[in-house]
């Protein structure tokens, strides 16, 4: 029944079997094909040998080398580790003025701050450090709690209005919503804000408003930004002369900020950065260079 | 095409539309509120139109027992049709979506068109829409002509084809409503899994009836692969889409496995719908056009069964390449990588096959662009199974894993294999099944090919690009130790890459327009139709050779 | 030998599909049966909690608009992951994730821990225009999250089911689903204490979206968001306070 038959072009005679026109050739299987599959089963089986391999029902062959990934990870990650100690443990024990000054020290804070800030801190303060809307910009060293590295490094350790047990806590109040200033006094003491600083003037202040508003703010404001509104360190309130805005200073916004309140989220970093790294990010931060506006 | 129907079929397929609009019913009832609420009336507005399609024709006088002697390819013919129109909406969405990734904000402000809900419906549209109704389509085919024997009935195959473009759109829906398991190539909910089950099962009845009742005593090559990709799909689809619905009144289920064991479930699964969807299914195509368009015999039978078996039993070992170094236990990454690597010795195996089977057929290939296409996937099916094994050995997914270069792997095979193995086989197909003596223009199958294999070589060259620049970035360490590049610099220098990317399916995706465009004049084409002797059932009745 | 024993099976429709099965089988019972089987392959983690109704509400969010397409929650045992993500996960870590969300691509970073990494004030302008916030993200905006109600009535069912499928919510925990989802999202309210006596002192009960009065589906994907990687402190180095 079968009918083999030989193939004109290759030489070879075909299975006998034809399906709609499609016929077989009786062609050996290539010895190259043998030839692999041979090499790799072999690999597989010295494979098999030296790493963990075949299931056990409750346990599984660990192989002769005694590999394990969470093992090995460890080991590079420690190894790692005690290489970067060559610079890492002058970093820990020197203190910032004494690496500030020394280059070489601050080229490796260069490296490593950047992409440390760039995968923790860049969402919110910007891949430059310009900040954005309510994402103070660390660039314009308009610092709210100070600009000593100690005050930063504390800032990065323990957040701002975060979770940590120690964490600093601000808060600007709601003056509009709770019912501390009405909306004309409100009016007059933005009048005053906008008549000191740089907060763009889209309703020119008249100076009676203005001299209205510096009552209201020494009465209200002072006790937190100053009697001249120059901010506090101690409380985390900023200078509302000075250009640098967290928020904006668009009347718009002010409002917004003096009727609602304000109370920035800074998460805390202990416990996620390595005390080391938090060092790195302080002086990162305040190296980082200032943009022209 | 319901003239072709026996009126008890017509009996039945009315009983069906009514349990299936009962259903959908029952589903809009339950679900009120609720995306399945939705799907139930799309059930049941689909039911009604068919119901009405089948009325128009109810009483039409019974076909004549003559369409016996012949094979019953109105299902097919459908199929390549709808296989047509699923690869434009597919491509379009994968455009869509890779335009997305080069300039994020070119969408609506709406939940639907997010690249979250989007991606999956590129992916079910090219993977079951586009390529799930062309292996229906050429299975059935295939099947006829390799059993030299009809279909069994002409109710099941409409049933398996409709009930699956059905089951294709209530996935495709279900994604812009947000209804997903998340589980990749397995994101439809439970009441669209069983439902796709109650399909396959008619499928692989269908073949099993055919083949009992074929007048070739042998079962080619083709059909083992067609019935590998049914049976093993179906196998994996049932385990991995194993879930707790919250109420029969809602969308949502829990699935039956968590965590490490999921994982382990979802991968065995999504490798092997690559191999037993995306491979298997597409090796019985070959199998079958190419030979038969190049007019030359298989190059070796002894060739073909090894690399059948190989493929069947080592790629169900494979799929812990997806989680290499993950919280997966080593071992099980062991065997997925040793095995992947095995696994390239039949792939290649039956790569070779079919580029061997070319051999006194190249000027063929040189002067006709449908052989070129299937001897392109050829090549690309070794590619990508080349760089499929390369990237499971450990120390390569390290740097692989995660980024581009898996979507270029991807695309190497689902555009250089199953896209180009289905073009050729549709153009193949198209003039034989509608009785026309060639494609509408056989330029534009030219045009067709190049757009194709530019797109193609774009987009896998953007990808393997970006892929390793990624991959290398976010593992180099300065002098100092520390990491060099923080993620989003990464991220930035993908937006070159991301724009070719886009670009490249661009030309692509036009491809397959012009194809569209050619089947539809072909079909269209008053051109004298001939009917080709080979293609109605020889001897049919004449030597009844007992199948065994 | 062998192919004569082939060129029979071809012949036999019933047999190649016995054959197919078998073959085809094995792999998956190898690899998969031993996963429930070997004690090591999930880490015992005495202090894992479940998740409370609104972050399981959060996390079917997450899984619907397909988060899961850009963002892994899979930090692999590899020195750069660790060092920029952290502890490698852990199985436990997704032990009560039907399904995981392991994802395949990273076109954004991993999250496996980013519970508390950023404020809720932070997700909550990202996700309404992640471009406000960082101009170079590729993310797609999610302004309606913070539009949409979010829907409670059937997360009691939600939480009956996942404890079918071998969650351990109590029936107390499944009877309050819906009220504990409404306490976690209005810290002023009075169903915000049943939250924590039931899931927790560390469980976060605050206005995630910034707004107590409306409970929205940004309050559920951001409670969600907040408590990746917080389910367990088994992947905590236990060095980790004296290295402070
Ligand atoms: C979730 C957003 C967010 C992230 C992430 C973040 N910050 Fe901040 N940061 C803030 C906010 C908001 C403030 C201001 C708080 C306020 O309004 O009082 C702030 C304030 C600061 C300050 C104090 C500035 C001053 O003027 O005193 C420093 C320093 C700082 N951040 C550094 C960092 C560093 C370093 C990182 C990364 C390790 C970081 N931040 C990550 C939101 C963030
Ligand atoms: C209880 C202390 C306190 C009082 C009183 C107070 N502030 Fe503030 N103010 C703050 C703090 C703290 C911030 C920073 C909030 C933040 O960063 O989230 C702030 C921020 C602001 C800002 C936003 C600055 C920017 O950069 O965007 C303005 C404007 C402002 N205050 C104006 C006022 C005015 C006007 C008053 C009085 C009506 C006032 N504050 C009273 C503590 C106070
Ligand atoms: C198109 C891909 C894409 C999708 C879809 C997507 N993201 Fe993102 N995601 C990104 C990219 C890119 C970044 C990095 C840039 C940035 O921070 O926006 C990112 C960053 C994030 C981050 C900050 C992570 C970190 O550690 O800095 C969070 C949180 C996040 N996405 C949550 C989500 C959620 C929740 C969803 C779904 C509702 C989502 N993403 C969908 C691409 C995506
Ligand atoms: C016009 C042509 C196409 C374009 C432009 C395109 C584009 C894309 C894009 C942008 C993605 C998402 C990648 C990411 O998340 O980074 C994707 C994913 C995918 N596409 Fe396509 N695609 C095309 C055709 C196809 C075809 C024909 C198939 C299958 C037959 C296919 C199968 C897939 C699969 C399986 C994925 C998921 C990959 C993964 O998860 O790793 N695509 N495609
Ligand atoms: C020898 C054959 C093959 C092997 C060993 C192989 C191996 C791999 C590997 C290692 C990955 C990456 C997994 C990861 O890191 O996440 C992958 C992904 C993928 N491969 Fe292959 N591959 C093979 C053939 C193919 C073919 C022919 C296709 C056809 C289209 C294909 C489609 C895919 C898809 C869609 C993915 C993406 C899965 C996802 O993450 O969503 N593969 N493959
Ligand atoms: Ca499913
Ligand atoms: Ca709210
Ligand atoms: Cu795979």
């Amino acid at each position: 029944m079968a009918l083999e038959k030989r193939d004109p072009v290759t030489g070879r005679m075909t299975t006998g079997h034809e399906w709609n026109g499609i016929e077989e050739l009786e062609t050996p299987i290539p010895r190259v094909v043998i030839f692999f599959l041979v090499v790799t089963i072999l690999f597989s089986i010295g494979y098999w040998i030296f790493m963990p391999a075949w299931p056990l029902g409750w346990t599984y062959t660990k192989g002769l080398l005694g590999i394990d990934q969470r093992t090995t990870v460890e080991q590079q990650v420690e190894q790692a580790k005690a290489e970067r100690a060559v610079w890492m443990d002058q970093i820990e024990q020197m203190d910032f003025a004494t690496i500030q000054a020394d280059s070489a020290l601050m080229g490796v804070v260069q490296e490593a701050g950047a992409t440390l800030f760039g995968d923790n801190c860049a969402v919110c303060h910007g891949t430059r450090g310009t900040g954005g809307k309510g994402f103070p910009d660390l660039a314009a060293k308009a610092w709210l709690w100070g600009g000593d590295p100690e005050a930063i490094a504390e800032t990065i350790r323990v957040g701002i209005n975060s979770p940590h047990e120690e964490t600093r806590t601000s808060q600007m109040l709601a003056f509009g919503r709770d019912g501390m200033l009405d909306r004309t006094q409100i009016d007059d003491v933005l009048a005053y804000v906008q008549s000191i600083g740089t907060a763009s003037e889209q309703a020119q202040p008249t100076p009676e408003a203005a001299a209205r508003g510096s009552e209201i703010f020494a009465e209200n404001c002072a006790s937190c930004h100053g009697e001249d509104a120059k901010g506090m360190h101690d409380l985390g309130a900023p200078d509302l002369t000075d250009a640098s805005w967290i928020y904006g200073g668009d009347l718009q916004t002010l409002h917004t900020t003096v009727y609602s309140g304000r109370q920035g989220h800074m998460p805390a970093w202990e416990g996620r950065l390595s005390a080391a790294d938090r060092k790195i990010l302080t002086l990162y931060v305040l190296a980082l260079p200032q943009e022209k506006q | 095409m319901v003239a072709q129907l026996t009126s008890g079929e017509r009996q039945l397929s009315l009983v069906v539309l009514f349990l299936l609009g009962l259903a959908g019913l029952a589903m809009g009832v339950a679900g009120r509120g609720d995306p399945i609420g939705v799907h139930g009336l799309m059930v049941l507005v689909i039911a009604a139109g068919l119901a009405f399609v089948v009325m128009a024709s109810f009483y039409a006088p019974e076909p004549s027992p003559e369409r016996l002697d012949h094979y019953y390819d109105d299902p097919s013919k459908v199929g390549i049709v709808l296989t047509m129109i699923w690869a434009v909406i597919g491509m379009f969405l994968g455009v869509w979506v890779a335009s997305l990734l080069a300039w994020p904000d070119l969408t609506f402000d709406a939940g639907w068109a997010s690249f979250g809900r989007l991606r999956p419906a590129h992916t079910s549209a090219v993977i079951f829409g586009f390529g799930g109704n062309a292996l229906i389509a050429t299975s059935f085919h295939v099947l006829q002509r390799t059993s030299r024997a009809r279909l069994p009935d002409q109710f099941s195959p409409w049933f398996v084809l409709i009930g699956y473009n059905i089951f294709c759109v209530i996935a495709a829906a279900g994604y812009f409503m947000g209804v997903t398991q998340s589980k990749e190539y397995a994101e439809p909910e439970w009441y669209a899994d069983i439902w796709l089950v109650i399909v396959w099962v008619v499928y692989f009845a269908i073949y099993l009836r055919t083949l009992a009742r074929r007048k070739e005593p042998h079962i080619y090559v083709a059909n083992w692969y067609y019935m590998a990709f049914i049976l093993v799909v179906a196998i994996l689809h049932i385990v991995n889409n194993l879930a707790v619905p919250i109420s029969l009144g809602s969308a949502k289920s829990y699935s039956l496995f968590s965590g490490v064991q999921d994982a382990m479930t979802q991968w065995w699964y999504g490798h092997n719908a690559v191999a037993f969807f995306l491979t298997a299914g597409f090796l019985g195509m070959m199998y079958y056009y190419l030979p038969k368009r190049a007019g030359r015999p298989i190059f070796s039978y002894r060739l073909s069964i090894i690399s059948f078996w190989g493929i069947t039993f080592l790629y169900m070992w494979a799929g812990s390449h997806h989680l290499h170094y993950t919280a997966l236990p080593q071992w099980v990454q062991t065997l997925g990588m040793t095995f992947s690597v095995v696994l390239l010795v039949p792939s290649w195996a039956s790569a070779g096959n079919a580029l061997a089977t070319l051999n006194g057929a190249w000027h063929k290939v040189r002067d006709d662009a449908t052989l070129r296409f299937m001897m392109v996937a050829a090549v690309f099916y070794g590619l990508t199974t080349f760089e499929g094994s390369f990237m499971a050995i450990r120390p390569v997914n390290s740097l692989s894993h995660y980024t581009d270069w898996t979507v270029g792997h991807v695309h190497a095979g689902a555009l250089g294999w199953v896209a180009m193995i289905t073009f050729g086989s549709i153009y193949s197909i198209v003039p034989w099944l509608w009785k026309r003596e060639r494609m509408y223009s056989a330029r534009l199958v030219e045009v067709h090919f190049w757009l194709a294999l530019a797109g193609t070589i774009i987009y896998v060259f953007a990808m393997w690009n970006s892929g390793i620049i990624q991959g290398l970035m976010w593992r180099t360490y300065n002098e100092s130790g520390t990491l060099t590049y923080s993620f989003i610099e990464s991220l930035v220098a993908m937006h070159p890459y991301y724009i070719a990317r886009a670009f490249g399916g661009l030309l692509f995706l036009t491809g397959a327009v012009v194809g569209s465009y050619n089947v539809w004049m072909t079909i269209r084409s008053a051109s004298a139709s001939l009917a080709k002797p080979t293609e109605d059932m020889p001897e049919a009745r004449l030597s009844p050779e007992p199948a065994e | 030998m062998a192919e004569f024993f082939h060129r029979k099976l071809e012949r036999n429709a019933i047999g190649f599909v016995v054959a197919i099965v078998a073959v085809a089988s094995i792999g998956g019972l190898v690899e998969i049966a031993p996963l429930f089987t070997i004690d090591e392959t999930v880490e015992d983690a005495p202090d894992m909690r479940v998740y409370t109704p609104l972050e399981l509400a959060g996390r079917n969010i997450y899984i619907r608009e397909g988060c899961y397409a850009c963002h892994s929650q899979m930090i692999r045992t590899l020195r750069d992951e660790v060092e920029r993500y952290g502890p490698y996960s852990l199985a436990v870590e997704s032990k009560y994730d039907h399904p995981m969300l392991w994802g395949s691509k990273r076109t954004g970073p991993d999250i496996a821990r980013l519970g508390d990494k950023y404020s809720d004030a932070w997700h909550v302008a990202h996700l309404i225009n992640p471009r406000d916030v960082v101009p170079e993200s590729v993310m797609p905006k999610y302004g309606w999250l913070a539009r949409n109600a979010l829907r409670t009535d059937d997360l009691g069912l939600h939480l009956k089911a996942m404890s079918r499928v071998g969650v351990p919510y109590t029936q107390e925990m499944i009877d309050n689903a819906t009220n504990d989802a409404f306490g976690q999202a209005s810290p002023d309210s009075s169903f915000a204490g049943g939250v924590t006596e039931r899931y927790g002192e560390a469980t976060h009960v605050r206005a995630f979206d910034g707004d107590a009065a409306r409970l929205t589906e940004m309050d559920a994907l951001v409670a969600y968001l907040q408590i990746l990687g917080k389910l367990t402190d088994a992947a905590q180095p236990k060095t980790a306070s004296a290295e402070e």
